[in-house]
């Protein structure tokens, strides 16, 4: 009873609480470094050096007037916002965390669920979060939203493609679709698959770019454009819930790439046993900084890069991302029956 | 609790169904068939066949799905405006008729399947229906159905070549 029902409840309620609080954190951390690299100095007015911002933003959002355009399709008007959280969050259940450890007496394993399809079912419930976007552009019944959500449909399913050619040939490499049994196979083999798999690492995090509309796919937001795409019309609380989305949705694709490239919850060099003092460092910890640092040149790309432009954006999806996706899978395949 | 989560994701997937065509608006049709595509997922995960569920999501909802919004958006489909009432279903336009014979038929012929099979013509066993290993599908895929499987992978690629030919422009 308290190992099927309890645990994993307390387990939900605790990693929701914390993707929530670090996902109100993101947005300071974006602002503030997006701030130092223009050599300003972002918020600082709420809090020393700003850090009760993001509290000051959820108040202020909360108590907004909360508008529905008059020939708004209502439904699908309040929908979009919680269908494109949704995903976000669930995705989080199948990301090993770290291995199982030992607390007040009982073994606990740091992720909700193994299942032994793991990676398509982040692949598939990341691809049910663009809904969001693609409804939320449709039922405001205003111009720029609907071309915010032709974009972004049209986007989205060519890095698809792209990205999971990739996840076939890491998958190839693994030998198993488990988030768990993937980080097991690099333990086994000694190696972080960033060094065995490099393109597919290089090409996954430019899909993920383009997945979680960040710089440079913005596409569907487009400020100059279009006066902020499929969220012109929103606003209060469900425009926020956009942005949380997005947010939320960085973490799961860093998240994603740590478990898949960096070795999850594995220290550096796990072949290495001259530094098998790094491994008095908990494994979560490790998962941590390895995930803060993908996010970190997330907001670093935003602030360096310029935007791509649509037909550039769809070129670069068909013509140099899926081609390549298809040599490195043909490759990858031939080595591993060759070696 | 299997059998409560069977009968919610059934009358999900029943119910969407049924108001998938009844809406009048093509974008809310579209979003019932995705929400009945869910809801089988969630049976087929009953059913301890997780790589099916997730396929299912993959491809139908996640592409197939957005390719009909995308469609939907673009052709900017008008709302469509309810037929004139018919005296009697048999006497309206042909349309009605000809999908009031077939619903009849179709009805006929699933009770005279139902009739004919028992419950015992399913597998009994549950080890023997169980295909939750990915491992296991891809190679009674690559073995026993290897002719299947190739044959499709040829139509696919019939259907990729005659959408580059009819999307070609002329030159």
């Amino acid at each position: 009873m308290v190992d099927i029902y309890v645990v994993p409840i307390l387990k939900i309620v605790v990693l929701l609480s914390a993707v929530l609080l670090a996902v109100t954190y993101l947005t300071l951390l974006e602002r503030k470094v997006i701030a130092w690299v223009q050599v300003r100095l972002g918020p600082m007015r709420v809090g020393p050096q700003g850090v009760l911002q993001p509290i000051a933003d959820a108040v202020k959002l909360l108590l907004k007037e909360d508008i529905t355009p008059s020939r708004a399709d209502k439904w699908v008007f309040t929908l979009a916002p919680i269908v494109s959280m949704v995903p976000a969050l669930i995705a989080f259940a199948v990301i090993p965390f770290g291995a199982t450890v030992s607390m007040f007496g009982h073994p606990v394993s740091l992720y909700i669920a193994d299942v032994n399809v793991g990676l398509l079912y982040i692949v598939s419930v990341t691809s049910i979060g663009v809904y969001g976007i693609i409804l939320a552009g449709y039922s405001s019944n205003s111009k720029f939203p609907l071309l915010a959500g032709l974009r972004a449909s049209a986007q989205l399913i060519s890095y698809e493609i792209a990205v999971t050619m990739m996840l076939v040939s890491l998958v190839v490499v693994a030998g198993t679709l488990s988030m768990v049994g993937i980080v097991n196979a690099q333990l086994s083999q000694g190696v972080w698959y960033v060094f065995l798999q490099p393109v597919a690492f290089v090409i996954l995090f430019i899909g993920g770019l383009a997945e979680t509309n960040r710089a440079p796919f913005d596409l569907p937001e487009a400020e100059q454009e279009l006066t902020g795409g499929f969220h012109t019309e929103y606003s209060g609380m469900r425009f926020a819930l956009f942005f949380l989305a997005e947010y939320a949705n960085m973490i799961v694709v860093s998240a994603v790439a740590t478990t898949l490239f960096l070795g999850g919850w594995l220290r550096p060099f796990p072949n290495v046993h001259v530094l098998s003092f790094l491994g008095f460092v908990p494994g979560w910890i490790w998962f941590l900084l390895k995930t803060f640092v993908f996010i970190y040149v997330f907001i670093w790309i935003r602030a360096t890069l310029p935007r791509y432009r649509y037909d550039q954006l769809m070129r670069l999806g068909w013509k140099v991302l899926i081609p390549l996706g298809i040599a490195n899978l043909v490759v990858t395949a031939i080595l591993k029956v060759l070696l | 609790m299997d059998v409560i989560a069977f009968y919610i994701f059934a009358a999900i997937a029943v119910v969407a169904s049924v108001l998938v065509v009844g809406q009048k608006n093509p974008m809310h049709s579209v979003m019932l068939l995705i929400t009945s595509f869910g809801a089988l997922a969630g049976l087929y995960v009953l059913l301890d066949a997780p790589f099916t569920a997730v396929t299912q999501i993959i491809i139908y909802a996640g592409a197939i799905m957005v390719l009909f919004l995308f469609v939907v958006m673009l052709l900017n489909v008008p709302r469509e405006e309810p037929a004139p009432p018919a005296v009697s279903a048999l006497l309206g336009p042909t349309g009605i008729r000809i999908g009031v014979i077939l619903s009849l038929l179709l009805g006929a012929e699933i009770v005279w399947a139902l009739s004919r099979i028992g419950l015992g013509w399913f597998p009994q066993d549950p080890a023997a229906a169980s295909v939750s290993s990915v491992a296991l599908i891809g190679a009674s895929l690559f073995t026993r159905h290897a002719f299947a499987f190739e044959a499709t992978s040829v139509l696919i690629l019939v259907a990729m070549i005659g959408a580059v030919v009819l999307a070609r422009r002329e030159h």
